[in-house]
């Protein structure tokens, strides 16, 4: 029972973000949101519109574009950021490609996943950003349990994960030296379940893909990779027409789609709720091996 | 689907953490509270089982669930604190699971500042060793609400209810010196389940609740402070638009009491008064807000406030001082330098300090003072005073543990060198 003075868990939890956000802008000088226009952004995205009401949000949204999107996800981008008048600046993956700064990989998992970190530490550099705000939430992954919520990266982008700062209560140390920046994770105790009731709460509009919708599907092993221009092909690999939805929106070459009938928000609930298998299960890019997300996160990954 | 989803958005949030020494089968407990709560995923059990079988284990171990890191799972330790996140019908809850060997004081800290509740293991065979002591001692130094004693690996002694009631006695004695109001007793076997989620059939003689039981219904609603009104400012919201030319609102997390529009308020550190005109959010204004709300309050009239100051009522307010006696826990490799400088952060409010004292450490295995050796080095704890370069607006931690915080900052590193409870 929740008593008067009591906030559900919903509230506590955009209480808590909303305070993450507000220390960002006090604390540092030039803070980004990285947003991807998956739902985990989104929902920053609103906090951040939430905590400085009823002015705008003092830091721009900041896209790291593979070109391997799904244009549903583009489209909706543009359109959110048009709604809540916000900057968004966009960075891209091919840019770095031409530049001879990363280089693509080969064969049929190619995926421009990794080749994300190169583009971001440009951005973070050219852009002079002091804090990025991200979507990661503790829940997802293994390694992302350890993460603090102001995390601290060396000169080069890199985390240390086994000698990050003590965080306790709520007394954040944004302190650091030049060249240095933070990494910040307003939403690191929000569970996937927590968001989806968020965004059913508060009404959230999100991208199509997240629905039950009609795709050509590239069945590999298990993993649902939508048919695209992108996609490297192996021999005999046919597309075939399947009912799914999207649980994590990532590069196309590397985020599988679950088969779903689920057309609401409030459906997409209760498919969470039965789901069996984590929301990161459909993501090529943490299979590679066992510590995937670790070892990129250590070079400076989202 | 409506109704079950509206049951869902009206859940309480409980943060807890867990400790215990070397093998006492803590990650097995929190391995057992997920799984048995069906919180694991399928994907996630196929990956320590083939982890489990790469290592030549005989069970699937649990432990694998909560250690992340590749030099964790390597070593086969926890290293750092870490978060795991389950819900059952009644609450969702997050676990801040910290690890027993390495740098234990310094995690357990961590994880006990923010939780309601900590659940400390005993292993059944060995009783209460010097690390239930020392876990003990910090929940209460930290005010934890609420401990739960769990007596694990019963199996392993029987299920002997003799067992259990000499540890209880023993672990009673001991806890007298100690400040925690609510202390619970559940025996259980984290290997097999029992008392876990599910009664144990192995242990009739047991009358209390089992450890799920516990978690779900132990009444949390009374741990905030909803007494001493305390809104330290974190930013000025000033929109400059045209929509809102004069807009003035001060943003911050409420740390205590209920504020209300109309509300005769003071400001600290200025000490002018002035009547809380409205309490603004996103989704409109609200009659009054209490801990742990984040909003944005506007005042009558135009007063000089920035980040830093603190908003309280006038018949009811914080020290105000530049000179903090405190307990610390040392966090650092590099020990704390006798009348060093440091950076301090209270609330939202940076400052520097000088160390004036060490007046005593803290033997937390024998709970006495150490007074003849005042070195302060990683994992002690100690008794220090410090004078501050500005004044801060504090209580003391008893009263409220967001105000009676802070921290100190190694200048020159930048790390967190203290965590520091104010007396």
């Amino acid at each position: 029972m929740i008593s008067t003075y009591n906030l559900n868990h919903l509230r506590e939890l955009e209480a808590e973000s909303i305070y993450v956000i507000r220390e960002v802008a006090a604390q540092f000088e030039k803070p980004g949101l990285l947003f991807s226009g998956g739902k985990d952004s989104i929902c920053i995205a609103h906090l951040a519109r939430k905590a400085f009401y009823p002015a705008h949000m003092p830091f721009p949204l900041v896209h790291i574009d593979t070109g391997h999107n799904f244009q549903e996800t583009l489209d909706f981008r543009d359109s959110f950021v048009k709604e809540i008048g916000a900057n968004l600046i966009v960075r891209s993956v091919q840019d770095s490609i031409d530049q001879g700064r990363a280089t693509e990989e080969k064969g049929t998992n190619a995926s421009r996943n990794m080749l994300q970190t190169v583009t971001l530490l440009d951005a973070i550099e050219e852009l002079q950003l002091d804090a990025c705000l991200g979507g990661a939430r503790r829940d997802e992954e293994k390694a992302r349990a350890k993460e603090r919520f102001f995390s601290h990266r060396d000169e080069f982008g890199q985390w240390d994960p086994k000698n990050q700062r003590a965080e306790l209560w709520n007394l954040f140390n944004g302190r650091k030296n030049m060249g240095e920046h933070f990494r910040i994770f307003p939403i690191s105790n929000w569970t996937e379940m927590d968001v989806w009731q968020y965004i059913l709460l508060e009404n959230l509009e999100m991208p199509s893909i997240y629905f039950s919708h009609k795709r050509n599907i590239i069945n590999r092993s298990g993993l649902l990779l939508s048919d695209s221009a992108f996609l490297n092909k192996k021999d005999g690999e046919l597309p075939e027409e399947m009912t799914v939805r999207f649980r994590t929106i990532g590069d196309m070459t590397c985020t599988g789609a679950v088969e779903s009938t689920a057309v609401t928000v409030a459906d997409v609930i209760e498919e969470v709720a039965a789901a069996r298998e984590t929301e990161r299960g459909t993501r090529a890019d943490d299979k590679r091996t066992e510590a995937a997300m670790e070892d990129r996160k250590k070079e400076g990954y989202f | 689907m409506v109704s079950n989803s509206d049951g869902y958005l009206n859940m309480e949030l409980l943060r807890f953490t867990t400790a215990g020494s070397v093998d006492d089968g803590k990650s097995t407990l929190i391995g057992r509270l997920l799984y048995d709560s069906k919180s694991i995923f399928q994907d996630q059990m196929e990956a320590i089982e083939k982890a489990s079988i790469a290592k030549g284990e005989e069970h699937v171990n649990l432990a694998l669930l909560t250690d992340g890191l590749r030099a964790e799972r390597e070593q086969g330790i926890t290293i750092d604190v870490a978060y795991r996140y389950f819900a059952t019908p009644k609450r969702k809850f997050i676990i801040a699971d910290t690890p027993g060997h390495i740098q234990y004081t310094r995690n357990m800290v961590t994880g006990a500042s923010t939780a309601h509740l900590a659940i400390i293991l005993i292993d059944a065979r060995k009783g209460i060793v010097e690390q239930t002591r020392r876990h003990s001692f910090i929940a209460s130094l930290l005010q934890i609400p609420h401990l739960i004693i769990c007596i694990n690996k019963m199996d392993l002694v029987d299920y002997d209810q003799e067992v259990f009631d000499e540890i209880r006695q023993e672990f009673k004695g001991f806890a007298s010196k100690l400040e925690i109001q609510d202390i619970r007793f559940v025996p259980i076997s984290a290997l097999n389940g029992d008392n876990v989620v599910d009664r144990s059939k192995n242990m009739d003689w047991h009358e209390g609740p089992t450890l799920m039981y516990l978690l779900e219904t132990i009444h949390i609603g009374s741990d905030r402070n909803h007494v001493d009104c305390r809104f330290p400012v974190q930013s000025v919201i000033r929109p400059q638009s045209a929509e809102h030319p004069d807009y003035r609102g001060y943003a911050g997390r409420i740390a205590g009491g209920v504020f209300k529009t109309g509300d005769e308020v003071m400001v600290l550190p200025s000490g002018f008064t002035s009547t809380i005109e409205a309490i603004d959010t996103f989704n409109g204004e609200v009659k009054e807000a209490f801990a742990p709300m984040s909003v944005t309050i506007r005042l009558e009239d135009e007063i000089d406030i920035s980040r830093g100051d603190m908003i309280v009522r006038a018949n009811n307010k914080p020290e105000v001082g530049q000179d903090l006696d405190m307990m610390i826990c040392w966090l650092s490799e590099k020990a704390l330098v006798p009348n060093g400088k440091y950076g301090i952060r209270h609330t939202t409010k940076d400052a520097r300090c000088i160390i004036k004292e060490v007046r005593y450490k803290v033997d937390i295995n024998k709970l006495h003072r150490i007074e003849d050796y005042k070195e302060v080095k990683l994992n002690d704890i100690a008794r220090i005073t410090v004078r501050t370069t500005a004044p801060l607006f504090y209580d003391s931690y008893r009263r409220n543990r967001i105000t009676g915080s802070v921290i100190l900052i190694d200048e020159a590193t930048n790390e967190t060198v203290a965590a520091g409870l104010i007396r």
